[in-house]
């Protein structure tokens, strides 16, 4: 099927078969390998993109739902050129990540609670981020890095 | 996080932002489902669905016919000697007919055993010929338990004759002698359920066979590269020269990634018979039942003691359920839980049977700390048991017998049976400071006062216990550093990177040890062409070998460098100076290093150790039961540990939490359940419950480096996996006080809430408590 969605702000068309999930077509076809896959499931959240405004699943989501879409990934957090966003630079700061598997999914969830929720407390934090597993660090230090990254959202906010 | 370092480097000790963040944060990262190659071709496994049987016929035809599928390769295809995963730790040849074909020849032995390898256009296409394979399996009884392997009715091997795979002794002092007259003797079973590392990567394989350049290379590899290549190297009848084995970033490691498992011959195998790449992703449900499992051990102790508190010995035997097959580092957990499950503690006499069964399940391999976080869980519960029998505070009886700074180095107990590198000794420490400091971080003055006590409906335990963690085996690591034509650089280590952030800590002790900026350094790890050996990550042995490789080798590379120097300014060479990236001689005169690279300024070296490290420290938990649904929730646990030497205190901090949520985890949730049958029922990540963001809020590390190793350059000390050793004994130590009026006896893990609300229940029905 032939489908069209914005991905991380560029156009993009393409010919994806109807049982390709939204997952493997951004690895495969769109070359944004960013996107992880730990269980194929649901469970890991490993694979979260955000599809308009929304943390979603692309291991449960068919390519074809995306359709006339806006998709994020992590790829499209920060141009290639510029510095880190403040998310970026606080998971750095605070080694919230080891291996790097989880982090992907990590920062779109982050991204789109914080987009949403900008005041979101360590708890809300937590309660949020418990859909992604992360066998690394414990995930006390991903709490701490989106908590301090908030500030910018709240910031972007304001201004 | 408190660091006490007292280097006086710029970077070691540093709490430097790690270079792997550069790429992983935007999502380019190269993990290796991330590459392919022109023309790659994809590989499905058949799985066995028999626990044990034999097999009478497998049927490619239907499999063949589908549009796509270029192959269906079984153990015929191989030829008449189907190659076995070697044994690379421990490899007593006795156990060798216990090695795992790299597929099934004509039996199966566990329900995950490659049967078949299908290679198709497409992985949907080569997943949905799977189902097109015929196999007829004849089912033969199944081995499901350490009981029924005992009994020997049914035999995995039958010409090995027994189950019983191998027994480890470990022995010190006299036993007999010591339980002789005992004031205080306490027999105890305790067991630790099967569980397994579970990386957030699943494995892959993308091999690409090149016929005309007699050349296989073989991308996701990991951790033992160098060991691995000789394997398959091996196995295809290939000169070692003509493979090469790369390390893509790799999505954890915990001890099972990187171990050579079925695949790593089965995918090359298949580029070479095709000619072509061939590309491999496990799912999930794969990864669960054919990564190597972890832990399943069952002791039975007794514990010997004065009425004062002073142990006087251990003796018993240790039950390990090791599944189906010896595999590459298959027995290391039963032989080090035979030596190391007394730990810190000062115990003279020892004497500690294991026993390997061969049971039909997925074959279990190391998962961090092996046979060390059983043998704390061990030991801590019957120290703990110990205490309260003989009316000693359980903190005093622990500070009796944990071993005194004076006695180092400390032996540990001798491994019979074995080869003869066993012996091994606490290298430097004083146990008694980080014990004190845990209990002081913790506030164990205070927080003891709510021992067993019930505030709003929840029962309140606290616990504390010590521990050891081996590091750095030997024999060799190596290091090269090479001066590039701009001035930087390069630094090959036969390390390897399992997501510790290898390369950064490495670029610390580089940039140090020849005093230039850590952006001037290039870490490069991982690919067996960089070097001429290499031993890899295990047993926390990347940063202390690696490191101290790199230490040596810079003391010939500044000497070329004056050489060099010294040549081109016409001075003498003990008189140049390296001082910032120059060489200056007496005169003031000077060269920039990148002025000499033309000099060809490299140096190779590799560190050789027969001795370990032992980073030691303590954790302390409390907990709050709930009696009603029997959950736990940690509300406070904190670990000291004495490192020798903090390179990176923020990689290391993150390993220490790391850590000890996952013996969290280990010690609350995860359970590989099979049933009688010999099926594996916890095949999905929805059945098979890890630790989440919400679960344990609360984790506290502190590292010392007050006691360096006296056995290596840098002073440093395995560091990876101290934070899970003794979670299992703690965390379980504290449940079982909060729940002292109930009078229940914990024996084994995990301690889910079902677990836990049985076991009041259980009291409570028996008429001796109620909630």
């Amino acid at each position: 099927m032939q489908i069209r969605m914005r991905l991380n702000q560029e156009q993009v068309e393409l010919d994806v078969q109807p049982r390709v999930t939204l997952a493997d077509c951004l690895r495969h076809q769109l070359g944004k390998t960013g996107t992880h896959l730990a269980c194929e499931h649901g469970v890991c959240g490993a694979c979260t993109v955000i599809v308009n405004g929304q943390a979603v699943r692309s291991c449960l989501m068919l390519a074809v739902q995306a359709a006339d879409a806006e998709v994020t990934t992590v790829e499209g957090l920060a141009a290639d050129d510029a510095p880190f966003s403040p998310l970026q630079a606080a998971f750095r700061k605070h080694n919230a990540l080891q291996c790097g598997f989880c982090t992907s999914g990590m920062l779109t969830t982050a991204h789109a609670l914080l987009t949403a929720e900008p005041d979101a407390d360590r708890d809300r934090i937590r309660s949020v981020i418990a859909g992604n597993l992360c066998r690394c660090t414990g995930y006390v230090s991903i709490v701490d890095a989106i908590y301090e990254a908030g500030e910018a959202y709240r910031v972007g906010e304001r201004s | 996080m408190a660091t006490h370092g007292k280097s006086g480097n710029r970077l070691v000790g540093a709490p430097i932002e790690r270079v792997e963040d550069l790429r992983f944060l935007r999502g380019k990262g190269n993990y290796v489902d991330d590459q392919s190659l022109p023309n790659q071709v994809y590989a499905a496994i058949l799985r066995s669905s028999v626990p044990h049987g034999r097999i009478r016929k497998i049927d490619k035809t239907r499999a063949l016919k589908m549009p796509g599928v270029h192959a269906v390769i079984t153990a015929s295809d191989i030829g008449a000697d189907v190659p076995v995963i070697p044994i690379r730790l421990q490899p007593l040849p006795e156990v060798f007919p216990l090695r795992q074909p790299v597929i099934a020849v004509d039996k199966v032995r566990y329900v995950g055993e490659p049967v078949a390898v299908v290679i198709a256009d497409s992985p949907g296409l080569a997943e949905d010929a799977l189902e097109y394979v015929d196999v007829d399996i004849e089912p033969l009884p199944v081995v499901a338990s350490r009981k029924a392997s005992g009994t020997d009715e049914s035999l995995l091997f039958p010409e090995y004759k027994t189950n019983l795979a191998k027994r480890f002794t470990g022995l010190k002092g006299n036993t007999a002698a010591a339980f002789e007259g005992a004031h205080y003797i306490k027999k105890q079973r305790l067991a630790v359920q099967r569980h397994m590392a579970l990386p957030m990567e699943p494995r892959g394989l993308l091999a690409d066979w090149q016929k005309h350049e007699n050349r296989l290379t073989v991308y996701g590899a990991g951790k033992v590269l160098f060991f691995n290549r000789r394997a398959v190297a091996e196995m295809l009848g290939f000169d070692e020269s003509s493979v090469v084995l790369i390390e893509n970033d790799i999505g954890g490691g915990f001890g099972a990634r990187g171990e050579f498992y079925p695949e790593d011959f089965l995918i090359p195998f298949s580029s070479y018979f095709l000619g072509r790449p061939v590309k491999w992703n496990e799912d999930r449900r794969e990864n669960l039942s054919a990564m190597n499992h972890a832990r399943e051990m069952e002791a039975e102790y007794e514990l010997a003691c004065d009425a004062d508190g002073t142990i006087r010995g251990i003796r018993g035997h240790v039950d390990v359920d090791n599944g189906a097959y010896v595999r590459s580092n298959g027995l290391t957990p039963p032989r080090n839980v035979a030596q190391f499950t007394t730990g810190p503690y000062r115990i003279p006499n020892i004497h500690i049977d294991v026993s390997v069964r061969l049971t039909n399940k997925t074959p279990c391999g190391t998962y961090r700390a092996p046979g060390r976080f059983e043998g704390s869980f061990f030991i801590e519960r019957l120290i703990e048991i110990a205490a309260h029998d003989l009316g000693i505070d359980p903190i005093e009886m622990r500070r009796k017998n944990l071993v005194n700074a004076g006695e180092m180095p400390y032996p540990m107990a001798t491994m019979q049976h074995i080869d003869p590198y066993t012996d091994t000794e606490c290298d430097s420490g004083d146990f008694h400071v980080t014990f004190d400091r845990c209990l002081k971080e913790f506030d164990w003055d205070n927080k003891i006062k709510l021992q067993g006590k019930k505030i709003d409906g929840r029962y309140h335990g606290v616990a504390a216990g010590c521990f050891i963690e081996g590091g750095a085996a030997g024999p060799r690591e190596s290091a090269k550093l090479k001066l590039d034509a701009d001035g930087s650089i390069s630094v090959f280590v036969g390390s390897s990177a399992v997501g510790q952030g290898l390369e950064t800590v490495m670029g610390q002790i580089a940039a140090d040890a020849l005093n230039v900026p850590f952006e001037r350094v290039k870490v490069f790890h991982g690919s067996t062409h960089y070097l001429r050996e290499g031993f890899g990550s295990y047993h926390s042995r990347s940063t202390v070998m690696g490191g101290s490789a790199i230490l040596l080798a810079a003391a010939p590379f500044k000497e070329k460098l004056r050489k060099a120097a010294a040549r081109r300014l016409e001075a003498p060479e003990q008189q140049i100076t390296l001082i910032d990236e120059h060489a200056v001689a007496p005169g003031g005169a000077s060269i920039a290093w990148k002025d000499l690279a033309a000099d060809d300024i490299s140096s190779e070296e590799s560190f050789s150790n027969t001795k370990h490290t032992y980073a030691y420290g303590a954790h302390c938990a409390h907990v709050a039961v709930d009696p009603g649904t029997g959950h736990v929730e940690v509300l406070d646990y904190v670990t000291v540990e004495d490192v020798g030497k903090i390179i990176n205190p923020l990689t290391l901090h993150g390993q220490v939490i790391g850590a000890v949520v996952q013996g969290l985890g280990s010690t609350f949730m995860e359970h590989l359940v099979y049933n009688e049958d010999g099926q594996l029922l916890t095949g999905s990540l929805a059945d098979y419950v890890v630790p989440l963001a919400d679960d344990y809020p609360v984790i506290r590390g502190v590292t010392l480096d007050d006691y360096p190793s006296p056995n290596n350059p840098l002073g440093a000390k395995g560091a990876g996996e101290g934070g899970i050793i003794a979670v299992g004994g703690v965390a379980s130590n504290a449940v079982e006080n909060a729940l002292s009026s109930f009078g229940v006896r914990i024996e084994e893990l995990p301690l889910t809430p079902p677990a836990v609300w049985e076991l009041i229940e259980q009291r409570v029905n028996a008429g001796n408590a109620k909630i």
